[in-house]
């Protein structure tokens, strides 16, 4: 049980990758999170709400 | 606090029908009794826990805030494991660095939901109709969240809390801020994280929540929202060829809340 | 959502979405369940939390001890250790909160709020670094307790020569050994004695237990030694090197490859640009912009024009398109009322 929740799958304690353009830098990591709020915040305003259970004429 | 009934007191006024407030004169002047009544004109059981929703209430913007809430029950719950066992716990158990490992990314699913949210808020422009105070408290729960997440990367006694609480002092400094929030001490840092800050987001997102009980999710903005088609009645726009005014001002008279 | 589950209101959709904002919603209603809703979020954030932590766990790089800095650069070590004693370190000149150099407190316009809060957390450098920690090291080092009653004796004048002439040699100084730090002779009085002592102290460790718990039995104030690190060079290389420093967006990063702060990219953007990369006054001018857009932000509702943005973007039309379809269908069909 202890290994299982403590060892981690993906080791992410080696040196970041690190996005440059102009003047901005930001890590890999953090643009794959400002990504994927983007991402998200598109799906939530075009995926249906309950489509499954729309009844139309 | 003795109860000094006056003979010649009014009949109680504001006393609601089964409330209880009828039952001696001059019990509707207590403060319990006027509070109990305020509460219940502010928030009757059916507004603060309602089963219905306006119809337009569909789309899956509407979750965030739900999730935000969620991610601060997670956070508070990992955080609570975490003071259990104190603060360097962590650093020599494998099921401590776990439980910090969730607080941590429950932290970071927090601001994902509650960014979102924000966005989300912003383009229903979710103020409009008395609706500022819960913007308001939004943006502040959103503030003072920041505050309580600086203040547990540096409460976490590593490399990266030395250098973050270093760095900060710098900014807090320069405004006058760090003569009285020490980011090199410790131990304050640690209370305000587990305490003080906490406190003040939990307050707030209550406050919050309240607020959006009482007035309800925000309307949609009228169908055909070009100004130069529109006219302004009380605080909407209104397309011209909606409905005749006649029709609208019979509804408002009907509606049980006044339109203040 | 079923459209039986959509329960007519008082009015027409028409009608309730005609009246005005702040109006009660009076049209149809759909079934709603809150309390579930909460109960349902909680569980899929919490496995959410609960998959993150387990994939990725979270980062824990040991701190950065004097001792640490000390063994593995000395030089670095005493430059900064003279520069606390003499007075010409960065926090020696810092100004308020930690002492009252002229001048030194930043300035927003003609403004400087870190003057008004005053010194509420004195730092000595010289003998809150150095001489205090020796005079503990002294009570069981009698050439050491010679030195530093030699050093004390003299005039602040001569002081200052010999620490002007020993930080010179010192930069000819080299590590001869664990704990060894050879430097040039030159007219520097018992300075050499006592930084000697100093070195032996940080690379023991004795010099981090001196600085955290001089106050008490318990410690849980590390204002001096974190400070005292702040000024050498070591702890900066290693932030450095992890991509953490102010120039670097450091503020939104984490160590090794983890997500930050994404939340500080505002915060952090300004440092990088003109005027506040250079300015000296660049903290407390990036605190009052952001002081201002956070303002802003929590009056976005009061301010003409940036309320009005949802209405002229029309994000709103995909929220809300379900119940623009349904007014648009109602009208074609002429069920106009209830």
């Amino acid at each position: 049980m202890i290994d299982v929740v403590s060892a981690s799958i993906v080791n992410l304690t080696h040196p970041g990758h690190y996005l440059h353009w102009g003047f901005i830098q930001l890590s890999l990591a953090n643009s794959i999170v400002i990504l994927a709020m983007l991402a998200v915040f598109v799906l939530a305003l075009v995926l249906p709400f309950r489509s499954g259970r729309r009844s139309r004429r | 606090m003795t109860d000094t009934v006056h003979s010649d007191s009014a009949p109680p006024n504001g006393a609601l029908p089964g409330t209880g407030d009828e039952n001696v004169t001059g019990d509707e002047k207590m403060w319990t009794a006027r509070v109990r009544r305020a509460a219940m004109r502010t928030l009757p059981p059916d507004k603060l826990l309602p089963d219905r929703q306006p119809s337009y209430v569909a789309s899956w913007i509407y979750v965030f805030g739900v999730l935000t809430i969620a991610a601060l029950v997670v956070i508070i719950a990992s955080g609570v494991v975490l003071t259990w066992k104190g603060p360097s716990w962590w650093h020599v158990s494998k099921v401590g660095l776990f439980f910090n490992s969730i607080h941590l990314w429950s932290v970071e699913l927090f601001f994902f939901f509650m960014v979102i949210h924000l966005w989300g808020k912003f383009f229903m422009a979710a103020w409009r109709g008395r609706r500022r105070a819960t913007w308001v408290t939004g943006v502040v729960c959103f503030v003072v969240s920041i505050g309580a997440a600086f203040t547990g990367y540096i409460s976490q006694q590593n490399f990266d809390s030395q250098w973050i609480a270093t760095q900060a002092k710098d900014g807090l400094n320069s405004v006058g801020i760090g003569a009285f929030f020490n980011v090199l001490n410790f131990g304050q840092m640690l209370l305000w994280h587990v305490l003080l800050l906490p406190a003040v987001v939990i307050a707030f997102v209550g406050l919050h929540i309240l607020l959006v009980r009482r007035r309800g999710v925000v309307h949609p903005f009228p169908a055909r929202a070009r100004p130069a088609r529109h006219r302004i009645t009380g605080a909407a726009t209104v397309p011209d060829e909606a409905l005749p005014s006649s029709e609208i001002e019979t509804v408002l008279h009907k509606d049980p809340e006044p339109v203040r | 959502m079923n459209d039986s589950e959509l329960v007519p209101g008082k009015s027409s959709l028409e009608v309730a979405a005609a009246l005005p904002d702040d109006a009660e919603w009076s049209g149809p209603t759909i079934r709603y369940d809150l309390l579930k809703e909460v109960v349902i979020a909680v569980v899929v954030v919490a496995l959410l939390a609960v998959g993150l932590a387990v994939l990725f766990s979270s980062p824990d790089d040991s701190p950065t001890t004097i001792r640490q800095w000390s063994t593995a650069d000395p030089g670095d070590f005493l430059t900064t250790a003279v520069a606390e004693l003499d007075g010409t370190s960065d926090v020696a000149t810092y100004g308020p909160p930690y002492n009252s150099t002229a001048g030194a407190a930043q300035k927003i316009g003609p403004v400087s709020l870190q003057q008004i809060a005053g010194v509420r957390v004195p730092i000595n450098t010289a003998q809150d670094f150095v001489l205090t920690p020796l005079a503990q090291q002294a009570q069981t080092t009698p050439r050491l307790q010679t030195a530093l009653a030699r050093f004390g004796a003299a005039p602040s004048g001569e002081q200052g020569t010999w620490e002007t002439n020993y930080s010179k040699v010192l930069g000819k100084g080299a590590k001869t050994g664990q704990g060894a730090f050879a430097v040039p002779h030159a007219n520097d009085g018992p300075v050499p004695t006592m930084f000697a002592s100093l070195l032996a102290m940080a690379d023991s460790g004795a010099l981090d237990a001196s600085l955290t718990s001089s106050t008490s039995f318990y410690g849980t104030d590390y204002t001096k030694p974190l400070l005292f690190l702040a000024d050498g060079s070591f702890l900066a290389d290693r932030a450095q090197t992890q991509h953490l420093s102010g120039d670097q967006w450091g503020m939104m990063n984490e160590t090794g490859s983890y997500p930050g702060q994404a939340w500080l990219w505002l915060y952090t953007m300004w440092y990088q640009v003109s005027p506040f990369n250079t300015s000296v006054n660049a903290d407390a001018l990036v605190w009052g912009v952001m002081a201002l857009l956070t303002l802003l932000l929590l009056l976005v509702p009061f301010i003409p024009g940036v309320r009005d943005i949802p209405r002229l973007v029309p994000v709103y039309r995909l929220i809300w398109r379900d119940h623009y379809r349904r007014l648009q269908s109602n009208k074609a069909g002429g069920t106009n009322h209830p």
